[in-house]
């Protein structure tokens, strides 16, 4: 996932754990898409425990991303077209 | 052009069948506990000796660790960045027999279950650390589990993995 870096992204969340990650996608987005892991969410392959939540926002998509030191992040990114793609993925 | 890489049966230039050796990845957790470069390097030479050709990838930290510790690459063969590993497997490009996840922390977990998805492999989680036990508990995917309460002294998850002998299986 190495472009995420170069995103302009919020953290929501930080220092939980996957699964708690996404409890709170579905718990605070009423719009969420499952994925498996591998999928692409901009230009990345997401990591994670299937089924891996994704948030929709508006024009924003929120996101898990894990690195191995650091845990999990639920990251917030703005982009109209990619929340668009996803929300078109049916439920 | 064939991409994608296996063990297994293929056909040589003659036709004739051809046994490509048995492959296996070690994806490698945070360093920040040190039996993990012990072990990994532990199971390296345990699966060379089997025949089985190992990958390691891990982060830049973890990987430069084993590289450092092992010059002249007697036991290393193939290292690869961690995220270049996940695509390259999600993508379809390559994959491995055996897949050996390092893991104590949540993030460790999150990487198995995600190598369990993508991956054609057999899984095994190595678990280890002060909350080993709370790490099995989380395991809810097809996996063979190895775990012992190791943190500096790498002898119980030798021990534990000797026991399993993944390399023989």
């Amino acid at each position: 996932m190495g472009c995420v870096e170069s995103m302009n992204y919020e953290i929501v969340l930080r220092d939980a754990t996957f699964k708690e990650s996404r409890d709170y996608i579905k718990k605070t987005y009423t719009e969420f898409r499952e994925v498996q892991p591998g999928f692409k969410v901009f230009d990345t392959h997401v990591i994670g425990l299937p089924p891996i939540a994704i948030g929709l926002d508006g024009d924003f998509v929120i996101f898990p991303f894990t690195k191995p030191c650091h845990g999990t992040f639920l990251l917030r990114v703005e982009d109209k077209d990619e929340a668009a793609r996803l929300m078109a993925i049916k439920k | 052009m064939k991409l994608y890489q296996s063990a297994g049966m293929s056909k040589s230039v003659t036709g004739e069948p051809t046994t490509q050796p048995a492959t296996a990845l070690l994806v490698l957790g945070c360093p920040q506990v040190p039996v993990q470069t012990s072990i990994a390097l532990y199971l390296i030479n345990r699966l060379k000796k089997a025949g089985i050709v190992p990958t390691v990838a891990g982060n830049k930290a973890a990987n430069t660790l084993l590289v450092v510790a092992d010059p002249d690459r007697h036991y290393l063969g193939e290292v690869m960045d961690l995220d270049r590993a996940v695509v390259m497997i999600t993508e379809k490009k390559r994959d491995f027999d055996r897949c050996f996840v390092f893991i104590h922390n949540d993030a460790g977990i999150t990487y198995a279950g995600t190598m369990s998805a993508i991956s054609k492999a057999k899984v095994y989680t190595i678990i280890y650390g002060e909350h080993y036990e709370e790490l099995v508990k989380m395991i809810d995917f097809p996996c063979t589990t190895i775990a012992a309460k190791a943190v500096h002294n790498p002898l119980p998850l030798k021990k534990a993995l000797d026991e399993v002998a993944p390399w023989a299986a």
